[in-house]
């Protein structure tokens, strides 16, 4: 017996409810006690195509999912073929008797087939065959023996809206497929889950865990257009907008989204605007209009794979140097790339207080895998106490009351940072212009006062890098193999120096990179060069991180493993693709 | 209170002698004045053009931002802080072609704004291509045997859209004007006026002269009844020797932030940043 060390996929067809199934399963097992790590996969359509769920769970932390699944539950046939193949040996598949799917393949390859009749039991228990799904999970507690109470509390909370009666409906069905299974298929599955007493830990996905920081971090403002895989940072913030303070407005395209976010922040909002590449594409001419006039604004840029619509529900890292480089002209910007759901949390406080620091524009580059994947992380590790608000050199009303001088918006200072007013102030009535301009905002084209400003802007960027964070090293010091690697592929990387060192002390680390720009030069250099050899482990064709590492430092990397298939990488897929490459 | 001197900064227009936009200007200015604003508690929003200069020139907050995009940021500013009075001046091109979309959208919205279209039917900072104003059949540099197109009915697609108040001037009458902006900027909601521009330098057919052989006021009729909507429709597409302009349609009807529960307790930027998000939110994760 192997006890909470597993992995299931829920498969089936987008409107049976594979998602709702997934992050309910998630979630029970959280309320159990246990780590959870999930990945999404999705077809771009709202009824039909396969799409299947995949949920790894253990009592120890989770770096990442890995390959080798343990049991399959297929709502569909189409769902046995497409991941028979995956299971390993004393694995098995829960499905619907009715789907007829034969025993013998999968019984030739060691997978027990657990027949059960979802729907009949969904009907017999008062219910319909839409609650095939609720089933389905009452099946997989019975076979994984996992206690049925966390399931019925997930039940709970997903049908309260619904009313007592629908609850009790859901519970009889989810139990009578539990007693099914355990009647009929007894204890004899090899993998189960148990409940450990633990403090329950928060199940929750990359973008959400953006949106709670940026509400920590105090963001009072977001508009958006919605586009996939960014939606869910806006959606989020839009339900507890009310609550919270918050004006949360749907724009007619993302040009609007940004420009309005650029007028919010102006007048002293706190901005967030999610977006996706596509997006972020019509948001360009926009975000250097920030970088003119020194608007603080935040974006979330959930990249998928591109050119144009891509692949609309997958996911991607091949924005990078489009973000850092995105429209005419020079101005500062900066770019976080979190990987892990603390370090989204921490990335949506802090865009908050760079971008109002610098007074630019500020870009959180996640991707859909990030973006929807549930994860747990321990309410201790999302830390509000860590948060505080820095609105960098803004005068209050207190300040202007002060002013004997006629207020100047772009002052020319040192550091480059201008203090800031908002409009409103008698002592502050100011213009900015998307021109180039003066200290107090006039259009000009005079050379000198362009090369004062023009500098004064571009100073904020070398500020800025020295507060940019060094990359984060994980696993041994010094290893025989360095990956290197930004944002969300850190989880797969680091699952893979773990397998790799495991075998082989010293074999691998890791060098992750969230502070991507303005480039950490010098902090960054030396781990680079203290690296034996370098593979760089990207989502996308041309090594972006790569390129931007050569560029900023010389540094050139031994190798690469790149991806660009719409599918986060597997730790099993860096560790085959580390042996071909070296 | 603030005088039209106090309102004119020393940075003076770069607009050519002539140039319809003074008119608008002083109308604006004038208006603001005989409403009594102060000049920190309004914020002119414009976008690129030559109009789009006229902030340059005003001594209040001022934001010019990009081609085609002043609603939308406009929008952003009004929601941030609806405390602050936002004009937006745009031209034709500006409001019409580039800004399309947001000119329908804000409308829907019916925030409660004021928004001047200096509408000269030409390209002035480009030098001369046809706009989307323009009748058909107009020459210019990128139409030189005329127009194709049809010119574009701003106050139609305005009244479709479910403006609240949609009106119309001409700079050659800053009477008229300086009286219409007043009862835009007293207007609670969206209100819409697109303005006559001569552009004496590029567009030499709808000249001051032009203008002044063809417009009439609607409200010089005392029957004409502004909350008719069909009448409005009518009115807003009388084209040719008769051009009317006043107050074509006006209604009452909840502006935006009204309906905001955020903004019920005041312009957001006054209401301060929130001390602490309660730990009790990480719940509804677990």
């Amino acid at each position: 017996m192997v006890t909470n060390n597993m992995t299931i996929i829920i498969g089936g067809d987008a409107g049976q409810g594979v998602e709702s199934s997934g992050a309910g399963f998630c979630k029970a097992l959280a309320r159990g006690g246990l780590h959870v790590y999930s990945v999404q996969d999705n077809r771009s359509r709202i009824r039909g195509g396969h799409n299947f769920y995949t949920i790894r769970a253990q009592a120890d932390p989770i770096r990442s999912w890995t390959e080798p699944v343990h049991l399959l539950v297929a709502l569909t046939k189409e769902s046995v073929e497409i991941h028979a193949s995956k299971l390993v040996k004393g694995g098995a598949v829960i499905c619907d008797s009715s789907l007829k799917v034969e025993a013998e393949p999968l019984e030739q390859a060691g997978i027990k087939l657990i027949n059960v009749p979802l729907a009949q039991l969904a009907k017999d228990s008062g219910g319909s065959k839409v609650m095939s799904n609720t089933a389905a999970l009452g099946a997989l507690a019975g076979l994984t023996q996992f206690p049925m109470k966390y399931i019925q509390s997930v039940i709970h909370d997903n049908f309260k809206k619904k009313g007592e009666k629908i609850i009790d409906i859901n519970y009889k069905v989810a139990q009578a497929a539990y007693d099914y299974v355990v009647e009929h298929y007894g204890r004899s599955f090899e993998w189960n889950l148990q409940a450990v007493d633990v403090e329950p830990r928060m199940v929750i996905n990359g973008n959400h865990a953006i949106a709670l920081g940026a509400l920590v971090g105090g963001c009072n403002y977001t508009s958006a257009y919605p586009m996939t895989p960014g939606t869910s940072v806006f959606e989020w913030l839009t339900t507890h907008a009310d609550e919270y303070g918050i004006v949360s407005k749907q724009m007619e395209d993302e040009i609007s989204a940004i420009c309005a976010g650029i007028g919010a922040a102006h007048v002293g909002a706190r901005v967030i605007v999610p977006t996706s590449g596509g997006g972020f594409s019509l948001m360009v001419e926009a975000l250097g209009f920030a970088g003119m006039i020194e608007a603080p604004i935040v974006i979330v840029n959930a990249q998928r794979p591109g050119p144009s619509t891509g692949f609309a529900t997958r996911t991607e890292q091949s924005d990078l140097l489009f973000i850092i480089y995105a429209s005419q002209g020079e101005f500062p910007r900066i770019v976080l790339a979190p990987g892990t759901t603390k370090q989204c949390f921490e990335a949506g406080a802090r865009a908050m207080n760079l971008s109002e620091k610098y007074q630019t524009p500020v870009i959180i580059l996640t991707d859909a895998y990030l973006a929807n994947s549930f994860r747990t992380v321990n309410k201790s590790d999302i830390d509000f106490s860590s948060i505080t608000i820095d609105r960098g050199e803004f005068l209050t009303d207190a300040d202007l009351d002060k002013l004997t001088e006629k207020y100047k918006r772009y002052l020319i200072t040192e550091s480059g940072i201008s203090p800031r007013a908002i409009p409103g102030h008698p002592k502050a009535i100011f213009r900015t212009t998307s021109d180039e301009h003066n200290e107090i905002g006039e259009i000009v084209e005079e050379a000198d006062i362009r090369n004062r400003m023009h500098t004064k802007r571009m100073k904020k960027l070398e500020l800025a890098r020295q507060e940019m964070r060094a990359p984060d090293l994980y696993g041994p010091a010094q290893a025989d193999v360095t990956l290197v690697c930004w944002g969300s592929t850190i989880s797969e990387a680091h699952e893979a120096i773990h397998m790799l060192n495991s075998e082989k002390k010293d074999a691998a680390n890791l060098l992750h990179f969230v502070d991507i720009w303005p480039f950490p030069v010098e902090k960054a250099t030396p781990f680079l060069e203290n690296a034996k050899k370098r593979v760089a482990v990207e989502g996308n064709y041309t090594a972006q991180l790569a390129q931007l590492i050569r560029a900023e430092t010389g540094i050139n990397m031994d190798a690469t493993i790149l991806k660009f298939d719409g599918r986060p990488f597997s730790p099993e897929y860096i560790i085959n693709k580390l042996k071909e490459v070296l | 209170m603030p005088t039209v001197q106090d309102y004119t900064s020393v940075h003076r227009p770069t607009w050519c002698p002539g140039c319809g936009n003074y008119g608008i200007w002083n109308s604006l200015k004038a208006a603001l004045v005989n409403q009594n604003y102060e000049l920190h508690d309004v914020l002119i929003v414009s976008g690129i053009g030559c109009g789009s200069k006229l902030p340059d020139y005003t001594e209040a907050n001022g934001l010019m931002t990009l081609h085609g995009r002043p609603l939308a940021v406009a929008t952003g500013c009004h929601l941030a802080n609806h405390d602050l009075k936002v004009v937006i001046t745009h031209g034709d091109g500006d409001g019409y072609s580039m800004g399309g979309n947001h000119f329908l959208h804000t409308i829907r919205r019916n925030l409660d704004i004021v928004d001047i279209y200096q509408d000269n039917k030409v390209y002035g900072l480009t030098k001369g291509q046809y706009s989307p104003t323009s009748d058909k059949g107009y020459k210019s540099k990128t139409s030189l045997g005329g127009s194709i197109e049809e010119a574009v009915f701003p106050l139609a697609v305005a009244l479709a859209a479910g403006a609240t108040f949609v009106s119309r001037s001409f700079a050659g009458d800053t009477d008229q004007l300086t009286w219409l902006i007043e009862q835009a900027l007293q207007h609670k909601g969206y209100a819409m006026i697109d303005v006559f521009q001569p552009c004496v330098s590029f567009n030499k057919i709808n000249t001051y002269q032009w203008y002044q052989e063809r417009v009439y006021k609607l409200q010089d009729d005392p029957n004409y009844d502004t909350s008719n909507l069909d009448l409005a429709f009518q009115k807003a597409r009388e084209w040719g020797d008769r051009i009317p302009t006043g107050i074509f349609y006006q209604v009452q009807r909840p502006t935006y932030a009204e309906q905001v529960p955020t903004l019920g307790k005041g312009a957001l930027v006054k209401q301060g940043l929130r001390n602490s998000v309660p730990e009790s939110i990480k719940n509804e994760f677990v």
